[in-house]
């Protein structure tokens, strides 16, 4: 019998809520970490029980957490929780981001443009987001901040910084938005292994062909108010960006202000905000089984961080943007003021699509048919950082 | 001192989280090389509990994470060179080392 696995980070600690395929009846379980920021939990599709945690706080700084049994308990990679350690060196440091600093290909990353224009050293703050291999459950990807991508072929033990990225040329001018200057969002294309997508706020998004050795900014067509130059290469605050697995060239990307499409592996993008009541926004996700079908959850303005007159409403495009639809059955139609974070919304790939997203009001609303109604799963969580779903069949 | 040489039995408090991640309740017994100093203690801390490397000192850089605390005796040790001496009650297990989170919020 089908069943699925939301993932949620909260502000606070982390949940996992699990029902079968009818998706009425909910189990949560948590918090687990309580009272750390999770900022992003992510399971590997090459084996389900596999989940990566990130784990941060103030305090204490970055953790990586890991699960091989679905949820039920949680260790940092190579450090089992009960043991011993053996004398001598770690061979395991999960919690280490150590931006690379060789001679031969990170002696000139020193620094990035901070926000007075003058330029300032890189600083390891924390894990945004951790994207684990298609085919590899040992294999993941960590987007962090300040941004760089990190990879880990050892389940999480040790990473290494894919330096390509913060060396491709622009890295001197990235510069830091309100939130931070972080890796959000990595994308892994299913049909070529060499190819995969990342956005930065606020750089923009690159490409690699080689498997993260090299990357290309990729962000011609993106229009930025604050960016006096329409051609500008890096700078475009890129919220987030979103795929169909079997159509990896196509790309929607939701961008600080406007709703954004690429047709060609990011080449090129063109706007489809069409008839959005606002295109300022942070999560945006596509149907699991209808590739042109999208959704995003309008934002009143980047000054006001809440829906449009108190309503909340996910809009739903089934043209690949430019036509869009409220959806607003089930949702709050008052008084509603909270926000989805970028990481925030995923769908399950049951025949009849779920979608589900977060709000900073700690509500987690879920649509067991494709967004056509919604219930809350649960109404009182702390502010919610991230939502991810797993599809068991 | 305890009975092997030149090691000492310190005790060490841990702030409620750090205590979570180590799986541990009340304070941490460690015992702890000659001679015993801030940096020997966290050594030894973070040997037997690797699940708190980087938690309390920086990864890169060793250095005590900007809103914890170390306290020994009624004595703030945070601003203390790392390779100081701690207090005799200290190394004798008489007194804890309190690691403190800085308190935020109003």
């Amino acid at each position: 019998m089908s069943s699925v696995r939301v993932l949620v980070g909260t502000h606070k600690g982390a949940f996992v809520l699990t029902s079968d395929g009818k998706r009425k009846d909910w189990k949560v379980s948590g918090p687990f970490f309580a009272g750390w920021e999770i900022y992003h939990m992510k399971g590997s599709e090459a084996d389900p029980n596999r989940i990566y945690v990130s784990q941060t706080s103030g305090w204490f700084g970055q953790l990586i957490q890991r699960s091989d049994d679905g949820g039920k308990t949680w260790h940092q990679p190579g450090l089992p929780n009960e043991a011993i350690p053996p004398p001598g060196p770690p061979t395991a440091l999960p919690n280490r981001f150590a931006y690379d600093t060789s001679a031969e290909t990170g002696k000139p990353l020193t620094t990035h443009q901070w926000y007075d224009d003058t330029q300032h050293p890189w600083e390891f703050k924390r894990v945004w987001h951790l994207e684990p291999s298609l085919t590899d459950p040992d294999t993941v990807y960590a987007g962090v901040e300040d941004a760089a991508l990190f990879r880990s072929t050892d389940g999480g033990e040790n990473w290494h910084e894919l330096s390509g990225l913060r060396g491709h040329g622009t890295g001197s001018q990235w510069a830091p938005g309100a939130g931070g200057m972080g890796v959000h969002t990595i994308l892994l294309d299913a049909t070529n292994p060499k190819r995969m997508y990342i956005a930065i706020s606020a750089a923009g998004a690159f490409r690699t062909d080689d498997g993260g050795a090299t990357w290309k900014p990729i962000n011609k067509g993106l229009r930025s108010q604050y960016i006096p130059d329409p051609n500008a290469e890096i700078g475009h605050c890129v919220h987030h960006v979103a795929m169909h697995r079997t159509r990896p060239d196509v790309l929607f990307m939701q961008k600080h202000w406007d709703v954004m499409r690429s047709d060609d592996a990011g080449e090129n993008w063109r706007e489809v905000s069409g008839n959005l009541p606002t295109d300022f926004g942070f999560a945006i996700d596509v149907h699991a089984h209808e590739p042109e079908t999208l959704y995003v959850v309008p934002i009143k303005s980047d000054s006001e961080h809440f829906p449009i007159d108190g309503k909340l409403r996910v809009y739903r495009s089934r043209t690949g943007g430019n036509e869009w639809e409220p959806l607003a059955k089930g949702l709050p139609e008052r008084d509603c003021y909270v926000n989805v974070l970028r990481d925030a919304m995923a769908v399950d790939t049951l025949d009849q699509c779920g979608v589900y997203f977060g709000t900073t009001g700690g509500q987690v609303y879920a649509s067991a048919d494709s967004g056509d109604s919604w219930a809350p799963i649960v109404r009182d969580l702390p502010a919610v950082l991230s939502v991810e779903v797993q599809t068991m069949n | 001192m305890n009975e092997r040489a030149g090691a000492s039995q310190v005790r060490v408090a841990l702030p409620y989280h750090l205590r979570n991640l180590a799986r541990v309740e009340g304070d941490v017994l460690l015992e702890v090389p000659a001679p015993v100093t801030l940096r020997a203690v966290l050594d030894a801390l973070e040997a037997r509990y690797p699940m708190l490397r980087g938690t309390i000192r920086d990864y890169g850089t060793g250095q005590r994470r900007a809103f914890l605390r170390f306290f020994a005796c009624a004595e703030d040790w945070s601003l203390a060179s790392p390779d100081a001496e701690l207090p005799e009650a200290v190394a004798a297990g008489k007194e804890p080392l309190l690691i403190l989170g800085a308190i935020a919020g109003g």
